[in-house]
């Protein structure tokens, strides 16, 4: 059987190859574009919702109408700015995210440096600590850092959700390896012109690892402007404080909820976000490829 | 022992005392907050495990009490919390699913090809989506009225009149919500799988090209070989986070309808913070069960996952 079919395409075999080849090309665009969808359709619709005129009626499970609004306005966001006051709560993800991202960079930046470039006793140990918080389980911390934050009376304040959340293995791990990558010399220069430490970390080490303290501040802010559980945890009895995320959800359980102003509120807190994202695209994609290496 | 180059000469370590004052003054941030926020908690967390505790909000009433293994007791007695960890467990199915379709999409879009870039992109924005947005967006599609449902019916998979708000209905709110894990997740793990095949040599490939394997036996006997110390990551990292689910639960279903969808850390949530319990003791040493199953299941992710040719990192 396969003597008489392999006689016969003889001629046949380079346009039938191509053909598989062509086929093949499509298959994986097909595949790619059905992923893409499921990836990106919930954004798709969202931002449908939140641009649709809401006088024009119909509801939203209109399908597939609602997909595509007929009439267009940002009417919505006006109005979950103006109703819901927006404004409070979008200075509170700035004010919590800002904190977050200042803190993560200072307290890292700091334990790193002696950390990249110091002799001195502990620092092994010390450094193995660290690392291990990315091990350790946590699965109780949250209730006893509940605890101790309202010992503190920090309860109910962003320094409350900051705090717990700066000083990471991350943060530090990451900056010692860009500290690490700098010349001794240049640092042993700075010191006969009689430069400080400190001096040094500033005018010296941060200005030469710019590229890692940026990845570094663009994760951290991705994450604190992202989260949920752990700020509404914290603020649960302070509503007024909550960021974005949390007074999203808060605005979705409300009775009387619409859903054409929840869409816009949310795309508002989307927005950010995404524009980092897509700004920082490669440093992203970049520094999560560097965790495997 | 006899080994003569050893460049920093333990023996004879001279610190500065300077060095050693400035170090620690410099640490000193990161130290107290990891001290206060991630090794006091994890202690006393871990001793609240076998005390009673709680009863009032932030546990303003009676000191802990030291009762033994009395929590562990309750637990194993409490229908919920087994519900809780079976769940949890059966959450795990996510990982091998997770994993190949992860690995899979890297593959494909690991071609130079037109438009992977824009791909690899896309693929990534719902890890950059926080969990709330998700809610919002996945509550629509779940709803009854929703997408989901419309696309069913529409392909005459199930009739208009069954349908059902797939959060809503005992049988199927587990696995909505483990769909949303699945899309938050694989972008993740196809941007560490893109990584680890990047780093396979193309000769490789081209080598095994020429020697007429296909497509499907050069992935098993090359890429998946190869990506071992990969697989192994990911597949840690998406277990213990299977395990921890506790965002999806909150925002989705708050562990309803009917329970049906708790997970362990959704169940030391609700004791210690829902409800007007607080019982701190027994969410703690919920907890602790729950840590002690990461544990071992990392143990079991490393043994299965061991590269026995010696060649791994």
């Amino acid at each position: 059987m396969s003597l008489v079919q392999q006689g016969a395409p003889a001629r046949a075999t380079s346009p039938s190859r191509k053909n598989r080849k062509w086929g093949r090309l499509v298959v994986r665009y097909v595949v790619l574009i059905a992923v893409l969808l499921f990836a990106v359709f919930p954004f798709l619709w969202t931002l449908a919702i939140a641009i649709t005129d809401k006088h024009g009626g119909g509801s939203i499970y209109d399908f597939p109408d609602s997909l595509f609004p007929r009439a267009v306005t940002f009417r919505n966001f006006v109005e979950v700015y103006n109703q819901f006051s927006l404004g409070k709560y979008i200075w509170n993800s700035i004010s919590i995210t800002g904190l977050t991202v200042i803190g993560t960079l200072l307290v890292s930046a700091l334990a790193a440096y002696p950390l990249a470039r110091f002799k001195f006793p502990g620092r092994d140990f010390i450094f193995a600590v660290i690392i291990a918080t990315l091990v350790l389980p946590g699965e109780t911390t949250f209730i006893v850092n509940i605890l101790t934050l309202n010992k503190l009376g920090l309860l109910g304040t962003h320094l409350g959700v900051v705090l717990p959340t700066i000083a990471g293995a991350f943060g530090i791990f990451l900056m010692r390896q860009a500290f690490l990558g700098i010349p001794q010399a240049l640092i042993e220069a700075a010191r006969i012109d009689g430069a400080k430490e400190l001096t040094i970390l500033t005018r010296i080490m941060l200005p030469l690892t710019k590229p890692s303290l940026a990845a570094l501040g663009i994760f951290t802010l991705v994450g604190a402007w992202n989260a949920y559980f752990w700020p509404m945890l914290v603020l649960s009895s302070a509503p007024d404080k909550a960021p974005l995320s949390v007074a999203v959800l808060r605005l979705k359980g409300q009775f009387n909820y619409d859903p054409f102003n929840i869409a816009a509120g949310s795309l508002i807190m989307m927005v950010p976000v995404l524009l980092v994202f897509l700004a920082a695209q490669k440093l992203f994609m970049r520094g999560m490829e560097g965790a495997v290496k | 022992m006899t080994v003569s180059q050893r460049p920093k000469a333990p023996a004879k370590a001279k610190y500065s005392l300077r060095d050693t004052l400035m170090s620690y003054a410099f640490l000193a941030p990161a130290l107290i907050l990891l001290a206060l926020f991630t090794f006091y908690p994890l202690a006393y967390g871990s001793y609240l495990g076998f005390t009673e505790y709680g009863g009032a909000r932030f546990g303003q009433g009676l000191p802990p009490k030291w009762i033994g293994l009395d929590n562990f007791r309750t637990l194993i007695a409490d229908p919920l919390f087994l519900k809780s960890m079976v769940n949890s467990v059966k959450y795990l199915i996510i990982v091998p699913v997770l994993q190949l379709a992860s690995l899979a999409v890297a593959v494909l879009v690991n071609k130079n090809l037109p438009g992977m870039a824009f791909f690899r992109a896309a693929y990534y924005v719902p890890v950059v989506t926080s969990i709330s947005l998700a809610a919002v967006m996945w509550d629509w599609i779940y709803n009854k009225d929703g997408t989901l449902n419309w696309i069913l019916t529409n392909a005459h998979l199930i009739a208009k009149d069954s349908t059902f708000g797939w959060l809503n209905n005992e049988l199927t709110a587990f696995w909505a919500v483990m769909l949303v894990t699945f899309w938050r997740g694989f972008g993740y793990y196809m941007v560490l799988y893109l990584a680890g095949l990047q780093g396979i040599p193309e000769e490789l490939e081209e080598a095994a090209v020429l020697d007429g394997a296909n497509a499907w036996k050069r992935f098993w006997s090359i890429t998946v070989p190869l990506m071992k110390p990969t697989i192994l990551l990911c597949s840690l990292l998406s277990t213990i986070a299977a395990l921890r689910v506790l965002e999806e639960v909150l925002v989705l279903t708050n562990g309803g309808p009917l329970n049906s969808t708790y997970t362990a850390l959704m169940y030391v949530y609700s004791k210690a913070f829902q409800g007007f319990n607080f019982d701190y003791g027994l969410a703690s040493a919920a907890g602790l069960v729950v840590a002690a199953v990461a544990l071992l299941l990392s143990i079991i992710n490393f043994r299965v996952f061991r590269d026995d040719t010696g060649g791994g990192k």
